[in-house]
């Protein structure tokens, strides 16, 4: 009886240590993937997939609830990243090859509401009360917000037009002949 | 002189005899010319002429922006007609923005001082003239010269390599101007070997231009630059190739020839900066080689900067028939032109017309993995390899296979038997590729402008927050205050 009780006792206080040592020594400082995906994303936070801002959509990712092709903004090149880090497959027929878009003001008819900026995720516009609001095109992201709220439709988002410096050649199409007998 | 052996390289018909036997003639001035704001590798020049205003040839229009930059310069003397967009020589048809100027008819250049003895100067003096002048590399790189001078004076460069090669099919301009203009190019070249403080300089010509190196050997005699003779193949003219032919050096991959202590210029540029320092005339115009099947009278030109291509094949007697293809610069490396309105710029060293006979074929056929390809990459490169990894969307495989050494010579497509457009797909990969950095900056950017902005509404709210807090503690303290006013009051009373 003692015997048992003492062995017991002894054993429990030796796996407990270990245990107790192994939480310290193996400790994992939050969800390394998460951050990973972070890295990934925009960082917008724009909303676009549904999910509260980036780090949502990072932790549906990790945890896989959530499709790689959820970034509408991050476009081709974020869905072959996210598959590429999740070890899926990426079916890239869905995503939409976003022409790549600017938000632009039509200055005759913006109230000077302040609605558009305050929503902006990077600060991309600039304005006043009563005051016509301007986009600075570097930094919007394209994400359209602005275009949401604006009471005139005086913000829209507009295609950029291509320019030399952007311009590359096109893929070569090329069918090469199978000289097959039919 | 000992040669150096070569790595791959092509040998296609030069075909330059058509034009090399014709003597320059200098184009009469057009009516209109069209003079883009990018002429060079690095930022455009800014603008600083007004619609309206009367200019003087050689008068400054476009101010250099930044380190690597270069002005442009008014090639007549005229008014300023339009600043604007102009559709540019460019495979993509898009416009770039250009400065139009009406010709005068007076071709009156701005008043300059003559330099009776340009060494005399200091290597400073010399760069900054030859900044001003916006000259830039004029074989077809088209770097802007100065930063070229300034970077080897830094690097401590000892050989200068001036560089006749000319490689190019059809292309004769530089052949002819070194014929009739020796004794200048030798000029400038001593020039830029004492701007750089060179031991030695060396002018390699190709053996199969025997009159230029007739004329370049005579002018060269008595003085420190040796002229040579290297073997006539494709790509002889470029630079690290005519350094591996006259050094045995081979220029580390992204690395530049400053890094081995080589500085090559072409000759064409060393015939400029000579027109810059000694008599402080701007690059304003420059040798075309007008040629191919179906111009009527092919020859070589001096042509004024932003001179339409229609022009110059209107000079040379228009078409004999229709051409089925129009090219800017050579056969090999140039570009296919949609259109002839289009102006000559400083990188311009010919503009061909060809008949079909004189083009490939164009129906590709799988490849046959004949390796042909490697064996003419003067690089070193897997030409097969590489394509067929970007055909298969994987363009960081052909990174990994060294895509960004790949100097689009087009020696790969000359010799495929199955007529596969490699550089096509190299051209494609390296545009992808940049894109793609493009998007990862503007990423990285936005990461931060949205940091920003969220620290900043957590700033707000937290000092909203203090002063909420700072003014509820100020009115508890004037109630109790008041409280205490009234307890002691009523204490008196009592």
């Amino acid at each position: 009886m003692i015997a048992a009780l003492t062995s017991l006792t002894i054993l429990g206080a030796i796996l407990g240590l270990i245990l107790g040592i192994a939480a310290r020594v193996f400790r994992v400082e939050g969800n390394k993937l998460v951050e990973e995906i972070l890295d990934i994303l925009p960082g917008s936070q724009c909303g676009q997939c549904g999910f509260p801002g980036c780090a949502g959509a990072a932790q549906a990712l990790a945890a896989g609830s959530a499709p790689v092709t959820l970034c509408p903004p991050g476009g081709r090149a974020v869905v072959l990243a996210l598959a590429a880090k999740l070890g899926r497959e990426a079916n890239l027929a869905g995503v939409k090859e976003a022409v790549p878009m600017v938000a632009e003001v039509k200055e005759e008819i913006c109230i000077g509401c302040t609605r558009c900026f305050k929503v902006c995720p990077t600060d991309a516009i600039m304005g006043a009360a009563q005051q016509i609001h301007s986009v600075f095109r570097d930094a919007c992201t394209a994400c359209g917000k602005c275009e949401e709220v604006c009471p005139t439709e005086s913000v829209k988002l507009q295609p950029i037009p291509v320019t030399l410096h952007g311009w590359y050649w096109h893929k070569p199409n090329v069918q090469a002949q199978q000289n097959v007998p039919a | 002189m000992k040669l150096f052996k070569l790595r791959g390289g092509v040998h296609p018909e030069s075909r330059k005899e058509l034009a090399a036997d014709r003597a320059i003639r200098v184009l009469p001035m057009p009516e209109y010319l069209y003079v883009p704001l990018l002429q060079h590798v690095g930022a455009p020049a800014q603008p600083i002429v007004n619609v309206g205003d009367k200019v003087l040839k050689g008068q400054l229009i476009g101010a250099s922006q930044g380190v690597i930059s270069a002005p442009v310069h008014a090639p007549t003397s005229g008014i300023i007609a339009a600043i604007g967009e102009y559709p540019a020589a460019h495979p993509s048809g898009l416009t770039a923005p250009t400065i139009t100027i009406k010709a005068d008819g007076e071709d009156r250049w701005l008043e300059t001082a003559e330099v009776e003895n340009p060494f005399s100067l200091t290597a400073d003096e010399i760069s900054t003239r030859v900044a001003a002048a916006g000259i830039v590399g004029l074989g077809g790189a088209t770097f802007p010269s100065a930063v070229k001078l300034n970077l080897s004076r830094k690097n401590n460069v000892r050989t200068l390599i001036i560089n006749g090669g000319e490689c190019e099919p059809y292309i004769t301009c530089d052949d002819r101007l070194m014929r009739e203009r020796a004794a200048e190019i030798i000029e400038g070249v001593r020039l830029i070997r004492y701007a750089v403080g060179a031991e030695d300089v060396m002018v390699g010509i190709e053996e199969n231009k025997p009159a230029a190196l007739a004329a370049m050997s005579a002018a060269a005699k008595n003085t420190e630059v040796k002229v040579i003779a290297v073997p006539a193949m494709y790509p002889m003219g470029w630079d690290k190739q005519m350094i591996k032919a006259l050094t045995g050096l081979e220029v580390p991959a992204d690395g530049r020839t400053a890094d081995i202590g080589v500085l090559v210029h072409n000759v064409a540029t060393a015939y400029a900066v000579r027109d810059a320092v000694r008599f402080g005339r701007p690059l304003v115009s420059r040798l075309v080689t007008v040629s191919g099947g179906s111009i009527a009278e092919p020859g070589n030109l001096e042509v004024p900067i932003g001179t339409l291509v229609e022009t110059l094949f209107d000079f040379c007697g228009g078409f004999r028939d229709k051409p089925a293809r129009m090219v800017l610069g050579g056969p090999m490396m140039g570009i296919q032109l949609a259109t002839a309105a289009v102006p000559i710029v400083k990188g311009s060293s010919g503009v061909l017309a060809l008949t079909a006979g004189e083009i490939g074929k164009v129906d590709p056929s799988p490849c046959i993995r004949c390796s042909s390809c490697v064996r003419a990459c003067p690089v070193g490169l897997l030409p097969l390899d590489m394509a067929a990894h970007i055909r298969a969307g994987d363009s960081a495989a052909a990174v990994a296979l060294g895509l960004k050494d790949c100097i689009a010579c087009g020696c790969c497509s000359f010799v495929c038997p199955s007529h596969i457009p490699l550089v096509h797909y190299f051209n494609f990969a390296k545009g992808e590729l940049m894109e793609q950095e493009r998007v990862k900056l503007k990423q990285e950017s936005t990461k931060k402008l949205a940091e920003a902005r969220s620290e900043r509404i957590a700033r707000i709210e937290r000092e909203r927050a203090e002063a909420a807090a700072r003014r509820k503690a100020a009115r508890e303290a004037k109630e109790r205050a008041a409280k205490e006013a009234a307890a002691k009051a009523a204490t008196e009373t009592a």
